[in-house]
């Protein structure tokens, strides 16, 4: 049996129906049982995780373990490197979708000499990840003095290739006329890249931002790199330097409690913008 | 209001040249339909005007100005677009209100000037809407309003009526007629369609290949064709053309005649200038189309007659007759002789 709902979906009745669900159940639960471990060991002291059977539900030492993070860390405060990896990830998202945006403009409506050439030049540099560029690239950094500097941390990584080519793929789907239109009606071309095209974009913006702010929050190697000075450690390459060298012991309450914290961000955009992000990613508003 | 003068235009793609040099005189307040097949330079003609495209060669003044290397925004023209190319994030309102607001118009202008366009255009229930909340009518009207409400010298418009089903089709050019009328302003009107040339022109100008043919009054280019291209364009059923050597006392230096379908009887057979066969006939009700295969050879005739006139059977033979007044002569180059 099945009947076709309002959003054209089709829905299953019946015995299948909850063999779905019972399949989708086991998936989360396996998936999320190592989060709830996470959670669990940042609510208990030291000793409770050591000594087996590890504890399955929380404990009491919630406010202790996050406040002692927040405040102290290990190398340090975790709410610094928070403040860290936020400001890094807002650099790159917006720095990156601003930089797309205006080249895949200037691609799209401006004839201009070696217009192909530019493009091309911006696409080829998908074929470079960071890993790649990675020891030039500290060395122009370091000869800027940006080493251990929220610049530092942004703008290698702010020029986008696949966010101009997701930009210029979607203006070339906006119809010449709407241009024309404007043109006829006064608009100069910032004007229409502000009033028409940037609004028209919005949902596109918005699936964007989120990908690009997991992937600047999810910076690991290059903050490691250029990153001496433990204020300014973002927070995903931070843990990693919680844990111990040598004899000494690894605090884990404390690190659980910074893994549980570097989670959250990124899960509040992805939730606060679902529904843009999946219309972004579905249609194109037109 | 103002007028509008093409100077010999001509324009190229790289090495294609699309225009050959037209020119066209537009009076004040004059409604011109530029008509001809697909791929004539109608629209590029259009968009020259607009400013949307550069001249490659030749002038355009309009009110007394040459305006070729002016932007399109500062010619106070106002173009409505085959797709409407209506904002698609702004309501209808803000849609209408954007010309005025780059012109920085005061606010209580925009408003009474979208509140007058509406009102006009029957709107007003929409205002708040967006594009593509309403039906492809209204959105016809909502470029109609964004083109009225920028007051303008010059209206164009770009095929408007081609996205529109037959019925409204005839209701909105009945609309487009009676608003250019009423606010008088110039308008320049591209289209494929005859029908719509010969009902909203003043004077329509047949373009062919590049080339402005004829321009003149739509009934005078119906009945004085001056190429064989516009005798066959303009008209429905097409104008029926045969070899200048198969009809008796054909003018000198003709090589084809074109007779229109309407001007022709049908004899009984061995009667009339020229014979041939019934081949299938299409009762229209108030007119029935009689195609006829002609004894001379391959030419095949269209006759228009009353519907109420006896239908002939297929495959009969007959005969075709028609007024020495009603036959136009064109040369071996196409034009009249």
């Amino acid at each position: 049996m099945a009947r076709v709902t309002q959003d054209g979906m089709v829905e299953k009745r019946g015995v299948g129906h909850y063999f779905t669900h019972v399949g989708l159940i086991i998936g989360v639960l396996v998936i999320f049982f190592p989060i709830w471990l996470a959670f669990v060991a940042s609510t208990v002291t030291q000793s409770d995780i050591i000594s087996p059977p590890m504890p399955l539900w929380p404990g009491d030492q919630f406010l202790t373990n996050y406040s002692k993070a927040l405040t102290s860390g290990i190398n340090a405060p975790v709410a610094s490197m928070l403040m860290n990896s936020f400001v890094m990830a807002m650099g790159i998202a917006l720095g990156k979708i601003l930089i797309s945006l205006l080249s895949a403009f200037a691609i799209v409506y401006f004839k201009f000499p070696g217009r192909r050439l530019f493009f091309w030049l911006i696409f080829l540099t998908l074929m470079l990840p960071v890993e790649v560029r990675i020891v030039p690239t500290y060395e122009v950094v370091a000869g800027f003095g940006m080493l251990n500097s929220y610049s530092g941390l942004i703008f290698p990584l702010i020029a986008s290739a696949t966010a101009t080519f997701l930009f210029r793929q979607f203006f070339m789907t906006v119809p010449d006329e709407l241009a024309e239109a404007a043109r006829v009606d006064g608009a100069r071309p910032m004007r229409f890249f502000w009033d028409i095209l940037l609004p028209m974009s919005r949902t596109n913006i918005a699936a964007l931002f989120v990908i690009l702010f997991i992937y600047g929050w999810n910076q690991y190697l290059w903050p490691l790199l250029i990153t001496t000075d433990p204020s300014m450690n973002t927070i995903v390459m931070g843990i990693k330097q919680m844990f111990p060298s040598g004899d000494d012991y690894a605090d884990w309450p404390v690190i659980m409690a910074t893994s549980i914290l570097a989670m959250l961000p990124p899960v509040i955009v992805v939730v606060s913008m679902q529904r843009l992000f999946i219309r972004g990613l579905v249609d194109s508003e037109k | 209001m103002a007028t509008i003068k093409l100077d010999n235009i001509k324009k190229s793609f790289g090495k294609t040249d699309v225009i050959h040099g037209v020119d066209i005189d537009i009076a004040d307040g004059e409604f011109i339909v530029i008509v001809g097949p697909s791929g004539c330079g109608k629209s590029t003609l259009l968009r020259m005007v607009a400013g949307l495209e550069t001249v490659t060669s030749g002038e355009i003044t309009i009110d007394g100005a040459q305006v070729n290397g002016v932007e399109p925004m500062d010619r106070d023209i106002a173009m409505v677009f085959q797709n409407y190319a209506l904002y698609p994030h702004m309501s209808v309102e803000e849609n209408m209100a954007y010309g005025l607001k780059i012109a920085k118009t005061p606010k209580a202008e925009i408003t009474e000037r979208v509140a007058e366009a509406a009102r006009m255009l029957q709107l007003e229930p929409y205002l708040k809407r967006k594009p593509r909340e309403l039906s492809g009518g209204q959105r016809q009207r909502v470029a109609m309003g964004r083109a009225i409400v920028r007051k303008p010298k010059v209206f164009l418009f770009d095929e408007p009526l081609s996205n529109l089903d037959a019925k409204l089709r005839v209701q909105m050019r009945l609309e487009i007629k009676e608003l250019q009328s009423r606010l008088g302003i110039t308008a320049l009107y591209v289209t494929h369609d005859q029908v719509e040339a010969m009902t909203l022109a003043d004077r329509m100008v047949v373009m062919n290949g590049g080339v402005a043919d004829q321009i003149g009054a739509p009934l005078e280019v119906y009945s004085n064709p001056q190429t064989e291209f516009v005798a066959g364009f303009i008209g429905s059923p097409a104008t029926n053309f045969i070899d200048a050597a198969l009809v008796p006392d054909a003018p000198k230096g003709a090589s084809k005649i074109g007779i229109r379908p309407e001007h022709i009887t049908l004899l009984p057979s061995g009667q009339g200038k020229l014979s041939g066969n019934v081949v299938f006939t299409e009762a229209l009700g108030a007119e029935t189309l009689v195609h006829l295969r002609m004894n001379s050879g391959t030419e095949t005739f269209t006759v228009r007659q009353d519907g109420a006139m006896d239908l002939p059977v297929a495959g009969d033979p007959v005969g075709v007759d028609w007024g020495a007044d009603d036959e136009m002569a064109f040369n071996d180059k196409g034009r009249r002789v």
